[in-house]
């Protein structure tokens, strides 16, 4: 447990970038991008020392950004994974199989979600709903997401990384972004740029 | 031109003031709309989180929340339709799921199941989650958050109305729940057991300790409730009692004019005091050939040691005998008297009464002495007034607030929660002390100034208001005199000059002056930072002098504000209970006015002011006072030098010791007359804001325990006085005819009000909140400026004794702890001496935390635990007055200002030491 935590000179400047975005009186504002620079810098997670430190720097109550960092999924309140598996489990996931995904990555990781890897290397949580219902289901892993997952799909990209890879990021399946699967359905008799 | 907003409601038409939500017209209308998430309580603003409100408004897709919704012009709004009442239950039935059942339930007849008995719903069709266990880990307070619905409601209380900021909703979707801090136990957190959460909770989640049994589930349910005030400090809160069987069951806060419903620990958990065992209750004589000594002590479970019981008949007669025999023999000066800041103005009237008419002789005070004398001598000579020209509330409308020499969050907490308010709407909050304190957190600028350099630090900021022509010249012409004698005086003290004395760098001076000087409105507070020291007077000279030239006195946020300590100081004050003044402050050195109160009280008066607390003390070892009669405190503990003011006590040939517990002062006593607590007594007390407050009586007294007032006339009477008075509304009939602040005041008003500002111009119109907007009641109607001298503190330290002892009071405990350390709550959080030192000092002096240390000072020598606080600045030691087993004031100095003969209990030289041999503290 880290009992004290201090910003790194560099990562204080970034944060003093940011809060001066905001009026004066309203640095409170610059809360979750320095909770995400505080998180980078200690292994990605937030202990107590650093929210406490947080708050000091925007002169909020520690309560106030411990409720912050308790909503957001992305901030881990306890030791994390280097690399941290997060399934999206929320309803458009769920009806679209995140549970059998969630059970595909603990297989993979060999851990129960809410675990790290004994080597510190993985850890694996499920996250409340994170904008990508569209390609349902999905998962965080560090900064990319994959999407339009089945558990063959979840398990290949878990392999590819642990043996040092780096895996397709975006959809997994023949589509592109959140196009519809197999291309475009309607306004396809329209032609645009074409200068007609 | 009308404000208001015209619409229908139910089919009537009603008009909503600005502002009123729906929900607010239809509960003046009769019409109360389910709610849970939403308090009509003052300060809670609506979340509409729960929808437990909801309305149909016409044209409208979906329905709306009443409780935070605002009527707009034509709006036809139906309370009650089947649409509404459907989703109202629907409401209910969610929360139902996971609610433990109701007999169970934690509190069964709470808000939310009263609600949902009147609203239909007993069951719930949808299944549960899983809900986190009990958490009983803090004394007061028990914690089931299975009960809990996340209304909300608790951390509205904890942040926006107390502003302690310990509660939170962490977590989200189905994880979202109640924590304190970090997720702690409730009893390891940040909490200050204010119980304000405990009074919103709607759902039984959060309550008081003592009114679940060892399941959680709520046993206590009152059979009565008596409407009073709070008994500890000045701010003077106004209370509910629950009562079942003539036992206190716990305590609500009212919605008062200092408090708002608000409470804090000891307000509200501090009571059960009046039941301890160890309550005096019949009366005690000390035993024939038991002498008196200095150091002796008395245990107050077993008094038997040193007393046997009487009869009121044998006590009364033996009381009063001593008294009269030393009267006749040796004349009224040789008897003297402390009466109470704790009792109510008609006991500490009737007390100075018995002083100067029974006892022939001015020697009466109280321990206003010990703590804003030299603030009250220094108001009289600038302002003609003692008392605050605002109420603490006036922070609201500030936009400068200074804090200077007090700790609010500890000693004024409800005080404090309006000053944290404030600075959380934005006005400037300028906390000045030696010592960092909670407010720090709040405070957009704090100084922390060495120890007794206040004059430094002030008299620099009037040489910038004078040097930078900040003063207001319409002012000062108008209402003040002595300006330029001020000016020269400062000339001298500029922030360059001054900074490196008291320690804050002469820009930061400069800027709070400018603040202060420059705002539409400021405000000073203080406490006996100022006051308790041997220039207090001269502390308090600098303070009024910002406000008097800069015209910061006497509009709507602005004014001056000794925070007063005691529940009755004010009261007591006004009332006489000092040796110099009759009631209202009127001196007794004054013929006219003497043949005036000899004509009232029909019997002549002793012309020559009496002696102080350390005066009095002083004339009993010099042999010239021979007999007292203490009531209600409890000097062996509170006085300076507390060994020197025992061996006092113990030469004196009488002693009569009027209280609830045999104090230390008791174990020096011929006599002890057991008295009445609080809550045991009709009266009214004054509040720092000037609020003169009813308190009523609530509780029988124990065993045979009288009520004072009675004990005073009787022993009034055994001195040959002829009194009869009936009940203590005769009393303050009288008062009335001698004190004209109490003007247009009645007893019957206060019985009706429960509270009225003085001065109050008419019976039928309230108080003056803030006074002295045009000139002062002083001779010249002028305030007079009066240059502060800047001087050294009474004993200085030295190579021997190099550190600065400092003392002062806990959140949890009352002065000299006679009543909160018999308080279980209270004594359970804060069980044991402490001494705080420095994070820094303690590697050089070789000690660990929790390790005993032995803190010696010219005076004496007491052992206590050390903790680390890093409020307290490196070379100092803050030391607690209220525990008997380490008395600090064996410690402190009774050196006094010259003025306002107050000691100075704020510095003297102490040395800190490691006991040798002793093992190293647990960690
Ligand atoms: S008792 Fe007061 S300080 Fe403690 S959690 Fe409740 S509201 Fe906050
Ligand atoms: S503990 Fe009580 S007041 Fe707090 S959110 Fe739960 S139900 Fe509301
Ligand atoms: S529900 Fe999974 S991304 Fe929205
Ligand atoms: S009472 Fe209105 S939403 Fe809760």
């Amino acid at each position: 447990m880290s009992a004290t935590f201090e910003l790194t000179p560099e990562n204080l400047e970034a944060a003093k970038k940011i809060i001066a975005k905001y009026p004066p009186g309203r640095q409170a504002s610059a809360v979750m991008p320095i909770l995400a620079i505080a998180q980078r810098q200690n292994d990605n997670w937030l202990p107590q020392a650093a929210i406490e430190y947080v708050a000091k720097l925007l002169g909020m109550a520690a309560i106030r950004v411990h409720e912050v960092a308790s909503f957001y999924t992305m901030y881990n309140l306890k030791p994390a994974g280097r690399t941290q598996v997060q399934v999206c489990t929320t309803t458009p996931c769920w009806l679209r199989g995140s549970n059998e995904v969630l059970h595909a990555c603990e297989k993979a990781l060999g851990i129960k979600c809410g675990e790290v890897t004994k080597d510190g290397a993985f850890g694996l949580s499920e996250v409340e709903c994170l904008g990508a219902c569209v390609n349902a289901p999905m998962m965080q892993i560090g900064d990319d997401y994959y999407e339009d997952l089945d558990p063959a799909g979840a398990t290949r990209i878990i392999e590819t990384l642990k043996a040092g890879g780096k895996p397709k990021t975006g959809t997994q399946i023949d589509r592109r972004t959140s196009e519809p699967i197999g291309g475009p359905t309607t306004l396809t008799t329209l032609s645009f740029g074409k200068g007609s | 031109m009308s404000d208001t907003i015209a619409f229908t409601l139910d089919g009537v038409s009603v008009e909503a003031k600005p502002g009123e939500t729906i929900w607010q017209v239809a509960q003046r209308q009769g019409t109360e709309i389910p709610h849970l998430c939403y308090s009509p309580a003052p300060d809670y603003r609506p979340d509409g989180n729960c929808r437990a409100c909801m309305v149909e408004i016409e044209g409208e897709r979906v329905l709306a929340a009443s409780c935070i919704r605002k009527p707009t012009a034509g709006m036809k709004v139906r309370t009650a339709s089947e649409r509404a009442k459907a989703s109202r239950k629907m409401v209910f039935e969610l929360l139902m799921a996971d609610q433990p059942e109701r007999q169970v339930g934690h509190d069964p007849e709470s808000r939310f199941w009263r609600w949902a008995e009147r609203v239909e719903v007993s069951e719930s069709r949808f299944p549960e989650r899983q809900t986190p266990g009990p958490d009983r880990s803090h004394p007061a307070m028990a914690v089931n958050l299975d009960a809990c619905i996340h209304c909300n409601l608790c951390v509205r209380a904890c942040r926006e109305v107390q502003v302690n900021d310990v509660i939170g909703m962490a977590g989200r979707g189905h994880n979202a729940k109640i924590v304190f801090d970090f997720d702690d136990p409730m009893g390891n957190s940040t909490c200050v057991a204010c119980g304000e959460c405990v009074q919103a909770c709607p759902t039984g989640a959060l309550m008081p300790s003592t009114a679940v049994n060892a399941a959680n589930v709520r046993t206590g349910y009152a059979d009565r409730a008596v409407d009073s005030v709070c008994p500890y400090c000045g701010v003077g809160c106004q209370i509910t009692y629950q009562i079942r069987d003539d036992k206190l069951l716990y305590v609500t806060g009212r919605d008062g004019p200092a408090n708002n419903n608000r409470l804090c620990v000891k307000g509200r958990f501090g009571f059960d005091y009046v039941h301890n065992p160890e309550r005096l209750a019949q009366p005690l004589i000390r035993k024939d050939g038991v002498p008196k000594h200095a150091d002796d002590k008395v245990d107050p479970a077993n008094p038997w040691t040193h007393f046997r019981p009487a009869t009121w008949e044998e006590a009364l007669a033996c009381a009063a005998g001593g008294l009269r025999k030393i009267h006749d023999a040796h004349g009224g000066g040789a008897l003297a008297g402390f009466g109470s800041a704790k009792g109510s103005n008609e006991e500490a009237y009737l007390f100075q009464k018995l002083v100067r008419t029974g006892f022939g002789t001015n020697n009466v005070d109280h321990c206003t002495r010990l703590c804003h004398a030299s603030s009250v001598a220094a108001l009289m000579e600038g302002i003609g007034s003692a008392a605050v020209t605002a109420p603490f509330t006036a922070c609201k409308d500030a936009e400068v607030i200074i804090v200077i020499g007090a700790n609010p969050t500890e000693n004024h907490p409800v005080a404090a929660t309006f000053f944290k308010q404030a600075a959380k709407r934005g006005a400037k909050l300028i906390v000045m002390d030696p010592r960092g304190q909670a407010l720090k957190r709040h405070a957009t600028h704090m100084l922390q100034f060495k120890p007794n350099k206040d004059v430094a630090l002030l008299n620099a900021m009037l040489n910038v208001i004078m040097a930078e022509g900040l003063f207001d010249q319409q002012y000062v012409q108008a209402f003040t005199e002595n300006f330029d004698a001020l000016k020269q005086h400062v000339k001298d003290f500029t922030p360059e000059k001054m900074a490196p004395e008291c320690g804050i760098p002469a820009e930061r001076i400069r800027e709070v002056a400018r603040l202060y000087a420059r705002s539409r409105a400021s405000i000073i507070f203080w406490g006996m930072g100022i006051s308790q020291s041997i220039h207090g007077t001269d502390n308090a000279r600098c303070l009024i002098a910002l406000a008097l030239t800069t015209g910061q006195v006497g509009r709507p946020g602005a004014g001056l504000h000794p925070l007063r300590g005691q529940n009755n100081v004010q009261g007591a004050s006004d009332a006489g209970l000092i040796p110099m003044v009759f009631p209202d402050y009127k001196s007794v050195e004054n013929a006219e006015i003497r043949s005036q109160f000899e004509k009232v009280w029909n019997t002549k008066l002793d012309p020559k002011r009496g002696l102080t607390v350390v005066e009095i003390v002083n004339a009993v070892l010099a042999g010239q006072i021979r007999g007292m009669y203490i009531m209600g405190e409890n000097p062996a503990m509170s006085d300076p030098d507390a060994h020197h003011a025992r061996e006092a006590f113990a030469k004196l040939e009488h002693l009569v010791v009027q209280d609830i517990f045999l104090t230390e002062t008791a174990y020096y006593a011929d006599v002890v007359l057991p008295a009445s607590a609080w809550p045991e007594k009709d009266g009214t007390v004054t509040n720092t804001n000037r609020q003169v407050q009813m308190g009523r009586k609530a509780l029988p007294t124990p065993g045979s325990a009288r009520q004072d007032w009675e004990l005073i006339q009787e022993i009034a009477r055994g001195l040959g006085l002829a009194w009869n008075y009936r009940h203590p509304s005769d009393v303050f009939a009288e008062m009335k005819q001698v004190m004209p602040s109490l003007a247009n005041i009645t007893w019957d008003r206060l019985v009706r009000e429960s509270a009225v500002t003085y001065p109050c111009p008419a019976p039928d119109q309230p108080g003056a909140d803030i006074v002295f907007g045009d000139g002062f009641p002083t001779a010249s109607k002028r305030g007079k400026l009066v240059p502060a001298v800047y001087s050294g503190p009474g004993e200085p330290v030295d190579d021997e004794y190099p550190m600065v002892l400092t003392t002062g009071r806990q959140l949890e405990h009352w002065h000299t702890g006679a009543m909160t350390r018999r308080a279980a709550m209270l004594d359970a959080i804060e069980p044991a001496p402490i001494a705080c030192l420095s994070p820094n000092d303690l590697p050089r002096l070789g000690i660990t935390p929790g390790e005993t240390i032995r803190v010696s000072t010219r005076r004496g020598t007491i052992e206590l635990a050390v903790r680390v606080d890093g409020a307290v600045p490196s070379g100092m030691v803050f030391i607690p007055f209220c525990y008997a087993e380490a008395a600090a004031n064996l410690l402190t100095s009774p050196q006094l200002d010259p003025m306002g003969k107050i000691p100075e209990f704020k510095y003297c030289a102490a040395r800190v030491e490691k006991i040798a041999g002793q093992a190293r503290a647990a960690e």
